[in-house]
């Protein structure tokens, strides 16, 4: 295999079920992986501050629709409101982006596909396109962050003045290219 | 945790339930939809009814449900099966072989979730030649016992699941753009062993049903 270029990417593991690594965070790495591009995977338990000065990027994965754990553990998150470097959540790494920036969580489920309206290009994406959701929550967002999204379910959003990024679908499954966007940031 | 497999008795079901059993998870029970309808929507149909046999080797309670095979009148049959299995084996969670279908899994999602249940889909979105590399990587001997797309045909029912099958699969993804672990339909498997077994299961007898290009093999087993 080829030598990966470029940047260093962490990989956060959410999950609180081992067996949903494979559903939430495995997807993420190959799409890395057949790119290219490096990588290490870490779960936020165990994440130390030498990860977090190795990464180039960050992508916070999703979880199981039953899992909120990582909410009752927001404060192992904390290192985000410092965090200079260009982050990616997913799912439920959006709702820790969105719930440390200071937003409020509230409570809609969709499972499946759905179409969605951008109104402003956001990782490569500036019109409709279907998506694959799979959230009991989302977070409304404060002020520190811009919605890029049509309608009231904040699916898409970035810091005013950082790379940190949210969605709230899963591009993995459906708009895999949102990914290698955030990459190439 | 005490998990109940979506089973069906082909290679995804199978390896998923290996995977949840290898990284920890009890397999409380199996479950089974038997579709009347040979082109169900949501339930691999080759051969199912000998999944009874699969269940034996495996040492695992099967609930069996049957279904008319109606689209979205059997997810309510699937939905009962999944509330037998938390009631009779304080199933918390369910563990399924999706990979690419959303159709599939986002209405099991929809049970689990309703059922306040765990979902696992250990195979989601996972490369399909990898999946066909971790069945002979894990040592499962799996035959095709249906072929469903064009070019396959009648003389790929019993073939192994091996590096030769592998190779021949992928030239036929890169030519017809066939999904080289058939989970578009194109072909269903059935699981003779695996590291879940507790024997390897022998094919007694069999009969073949269809034409040109849709063929299905019912097996004794």
């Amino acid at each position: 295999m080829e030598e990966g270029v470029g940047d260093m990417i962490l990989i956060i593991n959410v999950c609180k079920e081992k067996l949903h690594y494979f559903e939430f965070v495995k997807p993420i790495e190959d799409i890395l992986k057949k790119e290219n591009v490096d990588f290490f995977t870490k779960h936020y338990l165990e994440l130390t501050k030498k990860d977090l000065i190795k990464a180039d990027k960050v992508i916070i994965c999703g979880t199981s629709l039953k899992d909120n754990v990582f909410v009752d553990n927001i404060e192992k998150f904390e290192w985000i409101r410092d965090f200079e470097k260009p982050l990616l959540g997913i799912c439920a790494g959006m709702q820790i982006v969105g719930l440390v920036g200071g937003g409020k969580l509230k409570m809609h489920l969709e499972i499946g596909y759905f179409y969605e309206d951008f109104r402003k290009k956001f990782l490569g994406v500036n019109e409709e396109v279907e998506v694959y959701h799979l959230h009991n929550n989302y977070v409304d967002f404060s002020d520190e962050f811009e919605i890029f999204n049509k309608g009231e379910v904040v699916q898409a959003a970035k810091h005013k003045l950082k790379d940190i990024y949210g969605v709230l679908f899963h591009p993995e499954v459906r708009n895999k290219k949102m990914i290698l966007e955030f990459v190439k940031i | 945790m005490k998990l109940a497999v979506l089973f069906s008795g082909g290679k995804d079901s199978v390896l998923s339930a290996w995977l949840a059993k290898k990284n920890g998870y009890e397999l409380s029970c199996l479950v089974s939809v038997v579709s009347k309808n040979k082109e169900s929507f949501m339930f691999h149909t080759p051969s199912i009814s000998m999944v009874k046999v699969q269940a034996k080797v495996m040492d695992v309670p099967l609930i069996l449900h049957e279904t008319e095979g109606v689209k979205e009148k059997e997810l309510i049959d699937l939905e009962n099966a999944l509330l037998k299995a938390k009631n009779e084996f304080g199933i918390e969670g369910v563990v399924s072989g999706a990979v690419e279908s959303v159709y599939q899994s986002s209405r099991v999602q929809k049970i689990c979730n309703r059922l306040g249940l765990e979902c696992f889909n250990p195979l989601w979105q996972k490369n399909q030649m990898e999946i066909l590399d971790d069945l002979i990587k894990e040592n499962f001997n799996v035959i095709i016992v249906g072929v469903f797309a064009y070019p396959l045909d009648k003389s790929f029912l019993g073939r192994k699941i091996d590096k030769k099958f592998v190779i021949e699969v992928e030239k036929l993804l890169n030519k017809f753009k066939i999904n080289p672990a058939g989970e578009g339909g194109e072909f269903e498997s059935f699981v003779l062993d695996c590291p879940l077994f507790k024997s390897e299961l022998k094919v007694k007898s069999f009969e073949d049903f269809g034409e040109e290009n849709s063929w299905r093999r019912e097996l004794e087993i």
